[in-house]
């Protein structure tokens, strides 16, 4: 009889948390089809060759602001990607258990809980105050400053999975410490390295938080990047929030290519170049 | 080997080394110097409003008022409510990931999962926009209000905007990372613990219930505080369907005001330095929020998985 109630509860909470993971992924579907669903409609050639054109017009396009984006994650992964593998090296290779390790990577765990927005605040204090205009320089060097966590925790992970025995190879032929890192160990875990700076270059693509008041949004072409520069998720708020029907279909079909931009770095970081062993 | 060569090398390897650590430090630079450069600039309206900026409940830019309660309870009441929806479901989709699902089923579903957290914010709050709130609008709020009526925080004008959509959406977006870390501590759970339950005779629930949940519990806290701390800070989703009102209202149908949004919606139309510096003052507020409470997360965490040492050399 007890057993039976034992049974009874098992297959009970089985199916809660069974039930659970249904509930989470409706939203998941719910976003993705209507975001095809409108945003196919309302995409064109015009959307990916045109600039926005005045409230309320029909044909406009947002070139201008994909090449924004395509700009300032650039910008950012120049700055985030070196920095971050170059730590994370440091964190692997030369100081494992020290003080110093340990406070870095906890730093670096904190840091990528710190809301985006701080970020775009920062910059904007310390750099964008200071030059006097919002720029391309200043939202990428914000996008950086998200992807540098992001980059460190990846590489680390992947070079802690490169086998010791491969490092003491290199020693053995009398290869220098900084040569078997550099030719030996970084190569090895170059699959995974690569893997994570996609999903934090997949991750920084959709910012808009940090780029508000970095990078600030433009209507036409930047000429320099000591510009303010359009950027997809920035534009796509702006028309969201605006009064115009015109307008919120060219958010549906930003929001398709940013969505598209993003999950395709996703499928090809995952599935492409996963290796699991290395 | 001359002489010559061994020196060269050696300074190359020492390059490497120097400037591997100056990166790592570079971290701790970073998160001090974001700190005060936050401080800095909110030091005017620290100064001139003192505590009174924390319980202030009139924020008047044109009068030079400023005072962030609304925005402070917008914030905790939309997070909070996030997490009583997001935090069962993610234990559950972790519970069904690690413990239940076969392995191709773990690789999908946990793909979905992952995209879950991958979707831009911004795109989040298109769809709040255009498809949660008029059904909040015009579903669920007049539903609660009919069965749920009497508890003051369904009364009041179904609007759609408002404290409900915000913390809707903020559950959407913190599930992801409470089912992550939750199924990163539970798998380091050792299969003996299991093993153990099973021998002793346990169904899989009492498995999970004595053997996993106790283990990982912690660590499980420490999940549920990181999704926290991203509902605290999380920006655009909510600006877009929160409705912008800094008022203190009951209801979870009215429109409110957050943190992160007030700073996204005004931050450019400061006109003057103390609008400014009390922007600053909000944005340090939600930085030391979000820094402590990533702080406790993470020694949770790290004291069932990972670990501060960065694992061994094999």
């Amino acid at each position: 009889m007890n057993d039976y109630l034992r049974k009874y509860r098992n297959w009970m909470m089985l199916g809660v948390f069974i039930a659970a993971t249904i509930i989470a992924l409706i939203p998941l579907f719910g976003v993705l089809g209507y975001v095809l669903k409108n945003g196919l409609s309302a995409l064109n050639l015009q959307f990916f060759i045109n600039l926005p054109k005045a409230m309320g017009m029909p044909g406009g396009g947002m070139a201008n602001a994909i090449v924004g984006t395509l700009i300032m994650v650039i910008i950012a992964s120049l700055i985030g990607i070196p920095i971050g593998i170059l730590a994370a090296i440091y964190l692997t290779e030369y100081d494992r258990h020290s003080w110093l390790s340990t406070a870095v990577r906890f730093a670096t765990d904190v840091l990528t809980g710190i809301p985006s927005i701080i970020v775009g605040i920062v910059i904007y204090t310390a750099l964008v105050l200071k030059m006097g205009n919002f720029s391309a320089l200043a939202g990428g060097l914000s996008l950086a400053i998200i992807m540098i966590p992001l980059i460190i925790r990846s590489t680390e992970e992947m070079l802690k999975l490169v086998a010791h025995s491969i490092r003491e190879a290199g020693y053995a032929l009398g290869i220098s410490k900084g040569k078997t890192i550099l030719r030996i160990v970084l190569p090895t875990a170059a699959k995974g390295i690569i893997t994570g700076a996609m999903l934090a270059v997949a991750r920084v693509a959709g910012e808009t938080a940090p780029l508000l008041f970095t990078a600030l949004g433009n209507q036409y072409w930047a000429r320099s990047l000591n510009e303010p520069i359009a950027s997809l998720p920035v534009q796509i708020f702006q028309y969201a929030t605006s009064p115009y029907k015109e307008w919120h279909q060219l958010a549906w079909a930003g929001s398709l290519v940013l969505i598209s931009i993003v999950i395709i770095l996703n499928l090809v970081a995952r599935f492409a170049f996963r290796s699991r062993s290395i | 080997m001359s002489k010559k060569r061994k020196l060269k090398v050696s300074m190359g390897d020492q390059t490497l080394r120097l400037l591997t650590l100056l990166m790592a430090i570079s971290v701790l630079v970073l998160m001090v110097w974001m700190g005060w450069q936050m401080f800095d600039a909110a030091r005017p309206s620290i100064q001139k409003f003192g505590l009174g900026f924390i319980i202030g409940r009139v924020w008047d830019p044109v009068k030079e008022q400023f005072g962030a309660l609304p925005f402070i309870y917008g914030t905790l009441v939309t997070s909070l409510l996030a997490l009583l929806l997001a935090a069962p479901i993610g234990l559950g989709v972790a519970i069904f990931l690690n413990e239940m699902a076969t392995s191709k089923f773990r690789v999908v579903v946990g793909f979905f999962v992952e995209m879950l957290a991958a979707i831009p914010s911004v795109v989040y709050g298109l769809w709040g926009i255009f498809v949660l709130a008029p059904w909040l609008r015009e579903t669920v709020e007049p539903g609660l209000a009919k069965w749920l009526g009497f508890i003051p925080l369904f009364q009041g004008t179904p609007i759609g905007f408002g404290m409900l959509a915000g913390g809707l959406i903020l559950a959407v977006m913190i599930l992801p990372t409470i089912a992550a870390i939750s199924r990163e501590v539970m798998a380091a759970v050792p299969d003996m613990q299991r093993e153990a339950a099973l021998a002793l005779g346990a169904t899989k629930w009492e498995m999970i219930r004595v053997a996993v949940l106790p283990y990982a519990k912690s660590g499980i806290m420490g999940g549920i505080m990181l999704g926290l701390g991203r509902a605290l800070g999380e920006t655009m989703a909510v600006t877009m369907v929160i409705g912008n009102r800094p008022d203190i209202l009951l209801s979870l149908f009215s429109p409110a005001y957050s943190m992160a949004a007030v700073i996204a919606n005004e931050f450019t139309e400061a006109t003057y330095d103390l609008y400014l510096s009390a922007l600053v003052e909000i944005g340090l507020i939600l930085f030391g929020i979000t820094l402590l409470l990533n702080f406790f997360a993470r020694i949770l965490v790290w004291s069932v998985a990972r670990g501060p040492k960065g694992g061994n050399l094999v």
